[in-house]
């Protein structure tokens, strides 16, 4: 006889409700709230939750998601005022007494519902020149060295997902969307401070702008917002001083 | 298609705006510090202006002078002094996270810090300002 595994302890569902700030460009003139009740488990995410509203009540809800695990950076939105991942928001660590506030991230123009058109981030990203520039070749069939010590400087800036909830945090980037922007600075900051690049020098000058990190005005909105915890005040401080010690 | 034929125009209209951004000390610092910032900045040109009055009309800048010793004058001197202690403070803390290398990390701290001693020099200054306006009030 096969003996009966335990039974699980039914997990409780519960009603809750999402406040979403919609925009349909073919029918708005502006942005609007709707309101959606949606059951869900404290196991859920808001990612979830917008998944459920769009398979069963409106298929017009329009989200960016493509890993939903936290990796690919689509799904930044505002939770609750505050920039956050759909994709890691547990429900459970929301007040769910009160309904959740979701909206497009702020400062890129808005397109559709909680999709914004991402190209003046992206365009101030690639203006850094987000890449490896080295004078030397390495030794033929060799990688080029780097200490632990020399690869821990800059760790913490490669872990960026580019998912701009750090950038549209900012409220220097709402008002002034000419100013780099964190995510924009965390990428130089990659490879200013790496041993193996040698066009720090070039990607100093070009923060060393009046729109560069002379416009951070120390909000912390993006350290607090970065969903991979990126202390992105920490590496603009950096730049910053690199920028008056006129060296990495 | 008619979704294919849709307006452009309407996205230019729309701006992304919304709820408050729920900023924590550093944000809510900062616009204490840019609203400080803009008030002092108008008090500092009046107090030029009147002060210029001296070399046009000694009685005219006298006349001005009197009209600032009212009791709702002493109040706004309150504001005034609450404003610029915490844009000094909030100042020192900002060079602090510009210059000190541990400054970014501490920031929180510093922050209220700056709440603590601007509370203390706003309990010892208020008492004694509110002596001064109750001194002003005619008997």
């Amino acid at each position: 006889m096969v003996t009966p595994t335990p039974a699980m302890p039914a997990v409780q569902a519960f009603t809750i409700t999402l406040n979403i700030r919609r925009f349909q460009p073919e029918v708005d003139q502006e942005a609007r709230w709707q309101s959606f009740d949606v059951e869900v488990y404290s196991t859920d995410r808001v990612l979830d939750a917008l998944h459920k509203i769009k398979w069963e009540q409106d298929g017009t809800l329009s989200f960016r998601r493509s890993c939903a695990h936290g990796i690919c950076g689509s799904d930044a939105m505002r939770i609750n005022g505050r920039n956050r991942l759909a994709c890691k928001t547990l429900i459970k660590d929301l007040d769910i007494t009160q309904p959740i506030y979701v909206e497009a991230i702020k400062g890129l123009p808005l397109e559709k519902d909680l999709i914004v058109d991402m190209e003046p981030f992206f365009a101030a990203f690639r203006e850094v020149k987000p890449f490896l520039i080295a004078n030397s070749k390495p030794e033929k069939g060799k990688e080029r060295i780097q200490s632990i010590a020399n690869r821990e400087i800059f760790d913490d800036t490669t872990k960026c997902i580019l998912c701009a909830a750090c950038t549209t945090s900012c409220p220097v980037f709402w008002t002034d969307g000419q100013y780099f922007g964190p995510a924009a600075i965390v990428a130089a900051h990659r490879f200013i401070f790496d041993s193996r690049d040698d066009a720090a020098k070039v990607r100093l000058d070009i923060l060393n702008d009046k729109e560069g990190v002379w416009r951070c005005r120390t909000t912390f909105n993006c350290t607090d917002a970065c969903p991979r915890g990126i202390q992105v005040t920490q590496a603009i401080a950096d730049v910053k001083q690199a920028i008056l010690r006129g060296r990495r | 298609m008619s979704v294919a034929t849709a307006p452009r125009a309407a996205k230019t209209i729309t701006r992304p705006g919304g709820t408050l951004y729920r900023g924590h000390e550093g944000m809510w610092s900062w616009v204490l510090h840019r609203i400080t910032g803009v008030a002092i900045f108008f008090f500092l040109l009046v107090h030029i202006l009147d002060t210029a009055l001296v070399r046009v009309s000694p009685e005219a800048y006298n006349a001005i002078m009197a009209s600032y010793k009212t009791p709702l004058m002493g109040l706004g001197e309150i504001a005034l002094v609450g404003a610029i202690l915490f844009h000094a403070l909030n100042g020192l803390r900002i060079i602090a996270i510009d210059y000190w290398r541990k400054g970014v990390k501490y920031q929180r701290a510093m922050f209220w810090t700056v709440v603590g001693v601007w509370a203390v020099l706003m309990a010892a200054f208020v008492p004694r300002q509110i002596i001064m306006i109750l001194s002003e009030v005619p008997a």
